[in-house]
């Protein structure tokens, strides 16, 4: 039921506010509203209750295992939300001076120097309200450092052909054409396909290591050499940065421009879809166009810098400082985590994925690329199962929601037939890994044995499979009242 | 160890049925001149009640203070209910709703919050959020030149929030894509329509309309959306969300409505939270739909004809398109619409009005006690909705600081942004400021100011 | 599948069809559609634009995917379908009779060009996985 089919004409919520007289006094006539909107009128009880009600029509990390690749769905600690949602920080107006702010400020500034110390760039900006904001605002940098070179002919961005949508759309975004660079067999980029696609026309290399794949790109020092040589930038795209966390610095793999999602590898919440935070680092070479503002020093305290301090800048990406509340949980989580915990989450996430791999395949599962090391994720391809049997990825991912866990990521990577990606990332403890096996098990017993019952799945969710071609057809965006 | 399970025996066990000894050994792919010594700069682990300490102590240094700064950011009650519930796990440490029959509360708040956004601003569909007002409006501008197909010119008024005006340049600048400027009147504060001839050959994709303006004027916005109409442009509406529960919504301006409207909708049940995360909310004509950046959740049936929602109209975006998709957009604001959609309904259409009125009627009142003062009178003769510019006698930063010393946030300096205004000070008092605000707030500027009040006789601002 | 021995195709998966008015209908592959997955929306030229052989001109959408259309060979589009406009599901369904554009050739010769159902079922057959 929708909280619209829930109303009741007159009944109100229990907040009020003062009203004082002389209400609408200003305003012309012909600039009012005719009708009211068509917001629904509930108690307080009734919305409190549809939502609560709502949400339990959710998973979540908090409710399920959920490895969805690429997506680093670790625990987010209870800690990071409640110290980021101080009264004090809350009530913080954008526009207020930084001599209000100061602690809060502080908090912004210590993790811009975390950052660069976990990537290994010379400096960070904050700025970016998601890891797509991020890669506009590299790319945007890519392109300010050419343009003051004078170097305008540049105009391709490379992107290997198994990349995230995001990177080939943040590239169009900033006027590049876009040009695929292959994989080879053994998931790494292929590098002759790249040395002859490189040229005076490459502005840059938009690259994830360890790759979309689940794989670590061996010649990255090679694919640096090559793309540098040709005058072009190194672009890191850190989605998968959990796998290499106090492992491998990006600075250290020759990247030049590096974006970070706090709500993966610094476990800020994904909250349904969202916010993120994607800031990015650079090496010195690109530090006067960082978006702004920038948290910088004054004398013991701390301000924004702004277009006086940074005449470079490509700008700015939204009304005031990013995602402010975001940028405080990710620093909450790495002060708890500190220097050895940074190493810890590779560690572990890497273990876990390895072993999960090891236990799949041990199960019968086919690994995409089973020569390989997994990094914190991995491809399993289910062709063999959907030849012999019609159940596909997609099948299988849904009759893991009637086993109590969320789906892998199904048909990412597309190079991948019949993938799912992997991600159990390092929270989780070897009994739900253990459980994860077993339930895939059962799925590739009753794949076999009764297939119509997988791919009729889920079963057990409060609605079954969904039919998205009727919802693509018929759009119905909005409830429209009778 | 913090948020690792792990025992040793664990990873004992599991090291041995990989077939390694240790865990080292997982990372034998890397290239050995890349591993990473320690890291420099990190400090050592807070537990949490240490972290805890940290952050008590540097929230209370900051402290809290009376604010009268609106700007594009406003304080506004938020019901309890509202955190309380968009913080549940179930909600909070969920992903995005790609695994619809796992997702269905995600996605029915999305469906619930598009119908709500939908009829607030009177147009046929909402997207799922994007970041924030000012992105959203670089993403109208994207949309509505990929919309006309001809042209790359679009019409901006300087009456619109500067940063968002900064940040459309950002975002658009790289495709080819030209902002101009339209003039405001320096008597109203709201667009000049008289200098809107000069662009008559222009032709513009698209006209921005602020709605209230910055300078918190309503603007003329049935004959800006009309010029644009007639000038072969989308009408494109930059409206605060609070303000339309009493004013005309875009989809009414004019005789055709404005094709898209955009927002901030952070007065909607989201702290200032010192600028972030907000979100930027985006409706639209539904023609325009296939142009629209970001998520879209669509109603459907499940395989037994039970209603469900899902994400719709995919081939939009980036995963699947790509290079060609309508933006780069991916992850959006999604916890910031649950908020937004727990705050209208638990607010409801005469809730949202009463808030809208009780702004208007504490701004009108600041206005009224602030020129009072000898030398304060305000800026333009446009009827506002929540915001005011006055003209101070002095000069403003050092006005704003002698406040603070009485931790008053006395309001926003529009000196850099707009010099032609002299010592130009925009403030906002929503529902939250009472009486008693208002009035210190009037003693304390009075006092810096240090000029007598004006007498009965003299003529106010 | 059968793939129809009348038919002119490309490389990129649409067929194409000799009308008797000197004007050729272009369609989707059976192929095509069944790697699409449920199409959903259509986006055909307008009648009277001027395309160019190899030259996007049309987009598919289906839930999973969206893939573009490229003019089989020169001309001017004559006009689009309205039927599978209005109900896209017709190109799943029977993708040899639900045309998406006919073009009146200006470079007749490319038709020769184009694959025989033989070259194309070979080609099809090499793409699947």
């Amino acid at each position: 039921m929708l909280i619209f089919e829930r109303s009741r004409p007159g009944r109100r919520g229990a907040v009020r506010v003062p009203v004082r007289p002389g209400n609408v006094a200003e305003i012309p006539r012909s600039q009012l509203r005719a009708r009211p909107p068509g917001l629904p009128e509930v108690s307080e009880l009734d919305a409190v209750r549809h939502y609560t009600g709502l949400s339990q029509r959710n998973f979540s990390i908090d409710t399920h295992f959920y490895p969805l690749g690429s997506c680093t769905m670790k625990y987010n600690p209870r800690a990071c939300n409640a110290l980021a949602m101080l009264p004090q920080f809350l009530a913080r107006h954008p526009g207020a001076p930084a001599d209000t702010g100061q602690g809060f400020l502080a908090c912004l500034f210590e993790l811009q120097e975390m950052l660069k110390s976990v990537t290994g760039m010379a400096q960070v900006s904050l700025a970016p309200m998601a890891g797509a904001q991020g890669e506009f605002a590299g790319v945007a940098m890519i392109r300010a450092y050419h343009d003051s070179r004078g170097d305008a002919a540049r105009d391709e961005i490379l992107v290997p052909d198994a990349a995230h949508g995001t990177n080939p759309a943040s590239a169009v975004m900033c006027g590049y054409r876009v040009r695929e660079i292959p994989t080879d067999a053994d998931g790494n980029v292929d590098v002759a396909a790249l040395g002859s696609a490189v040229g005076p026309r490459t502005a840059g290399l938009m690259l994830t290591n360890p790759s979309t794949l689940g794989v670590f790109e061996r010649h990255i020092v090679g694919i640096g050499n090559i793309v540098h040589g040709a005058g072009g930038l190194l672009y890191y795209d850190g989605a998968n940065l959990n796998a290499i966390l106090g492992r491998v610095k990006p600075g250290d793999m020759g990247f030049d421009v590096i974006h970070i999602n706090l709500h993966k590898t610094f476990s800020t919440p994904h909250g349904g879809g969202g916010p993120g935070a994607g800031p990015v680092g650079v090496t010195a070479a690109l530090a006067p166009f960082l978006p702004l503002p920038v948290i910088g020093q004054a004398g013991a305290g701390f301000r924004l810098l702004d277009e006086r301090d940074a005449p470079l800048t490509i700008g700015r990406l939204g009304a005031h400082l990013g995602n402010a509340g975001v940028l405080l949980r990710a620093y909450v989580y790495m002060r708890m985590l500190g220097a050895a915990g940074m190493r810890r989450v590779a560690d572990y996430s890497t273990l876990n994925a390895n072993y999960l791999m090891a236990e799949l395949r041990r199960a019968g599962f086919q690994i995409a690329f089973p020569g390989r090391r997994a990094t914190h994720e991995f491809v399993v391809t289910l062709k063999l199962l959907r030849d012999k049997t019609g159940v596909t990825a997609m099948d299988v991912a849904k009759r893991l929601l009637d086993k109590g866990c969320h789906a892998p990521t199904a048909y990412f990577p597309q190079l991948v037939p019949e993938s799912l990606l992997i991600e159990p990332t390092e929270t989780e403890s070897k009994e739900t890994l253990d459980a994860f096996v077993a339930a895939m098990k059962e799925i590739l017993e009753e794949a076999r044995r009764d297939p119509q019952l997988v791919k009729g799945a889920p079963h057990a969710t409060p609605l079954g499979r969904l039919d998205e071609a009727r919802a693509a057809r018929d759009l119905d965006l909005t409830w429209r009242p009778g | 160890m913090p948020f690792i399970p792990h025992t040793e025996d664990d990873t004992r066990a599991m090291l041995a049925a990989i077939g390694v000894a240790a865990i080292d050994d997982l990372f034998d792919e890397i290239p050995r001149g890349l591993r990473a010594d320690a890291l420099a700069g990190m400090p050592p682990a807070l537990s949490e009640m240490e972290i805890a300490r940290l952050m008590h102590e540097r929230a209370a240094r900051d402290g809290t203070w009376l604010n009268f700064i609106g700007a594009g950011a406003y304080e506004h009650h938020i019901p309890a209910a509202v955190w309380q519930i968009a913080t549940r796990g179930e909600f909070y440490s969920a992903y995005t709703p790609y695994q619809a029959e796992a997702s269905q509360g995600t996605l029915q708040v999305l469906y619930e919050y598009q119908s709500m956004m939908a009829s607030l601003t009177a147009l046929d569909v909402s997207n799922a959020s994007l970041y924030d007002g000012a992105s959203a409006l670089a993403e109208a501008v994207l949309m509505a030149v990929r919309a006309h197909k001809s042209s790359r010119r679009v019409l901006v008024p300087r009456t619109v929030h500067p940063s968002w005006r900064k940040v459309a340049r950002t975002i658009v600048r790289n495709q080819g894509i030209e902002l101009l400027e339209i003039p405001f009147d320096p008597g109203t504060g709201a667009t000049a329509l008289e200098a809107l001839g000069r662009f008559r050959g222009s032709e513009p994709a698209a006209v921005v309309i602020p709605q209230p303006n910055f300078f918190g004027v309503l603007e003329p916005v049935d004959e800006l959306a009309d010029w644009a109409h007639a000038n072969g442009a989308l009408a494109i509406a930059a409206v605060n969300p609070t303000a339309l529960a009493l004013l005309k919504p875009p989809g009414e301006w004019g005789p055709q409505g404005a094709d898209i409207a955009v927002g901030d909708g952070q007065p909607l049940g989201v702290p200032l939270a010192g600028g972030g995360p907000y979100l930027g909310f985006m409706t639209c004509r539904k023609d325009l739909v296939r142009q629209m950046p970001g998520r879209i959740v669509g109603a459907t049936r499940d395989r037994d004809g039970r209603r469900g929602y899902v994400l719709t109209l995919q081939a939009r975006e980036q995963h699947i398109r790509r290079a060609k998709a309508t933006s780069n957009i991916c992850t959006n604001q999604g916890l910031m619409t649950t908020a937004a959609t727990l705050y209208l309904a638990l607010l409801g259409p005469a809730g949202l009005a009463e808030v809208a009125r009780a702004c208007h009627a504490n701004t009108l009142a600041l206005a009224a006690r602030l020129t009072r003062i000898r030398g304060v009178a305000r800026a333009f003769s446009g009827a506002i909705f929540h915001e005011v510019v006055l003209r101070l006698p002095v000069p403003v930063a050092p006005v704003l600081r002698a406040l603070r010393e009485h931790r008053i946030l006395g309001g926003c300096d529009l000196e850099q942004d707009y010099p032609e205004l002299g010592h130009a000070l925009l403030v906002c008092a929503t529902e939250t400021r009472t009486g008693d605000d208002i009035a210190r707030y009037g003693a304390e500027l009075e006092r810096v100011i240090g000029l007598p009040p004006r007498s009965a006789a003299e003529p106010g601002g | 599948m059968t793939t129809p021995a009348n038919l002119k195709y490309t490389r990129s998966h649409e067929w194409v069809r000799s009308e008797a008015d000197g004007t050729v209908a272009v369609g989707i592959t059976f192929h095509a559609q069944e790697q699409l997955g449920d199409i959903v929306f259509i986006q055909a030229p307008e009648a009277g634009r001027k395309v160019k052989q190899g030259e996007e001109c049309a987009v598919i959408e289906s839930v999973k995917a969206a893939a573009d259309i490229y003019a089989p060979v020169s001309g001017e589009v004559i006009a689009a379908n309205p039927e599978v406009a209005d109900s896209p599901e017709r190109v799943n369904r029977d993708p040899y009779a639900a045309w998406l554009f006919r073009l009146r050739p200006s470079q007749p010769a490319e038709l020769a060009g184009l694959l025989d159902a033989a070259a194309y079922a070979k080609l099809a057959e090499s793409e699947k996985r």
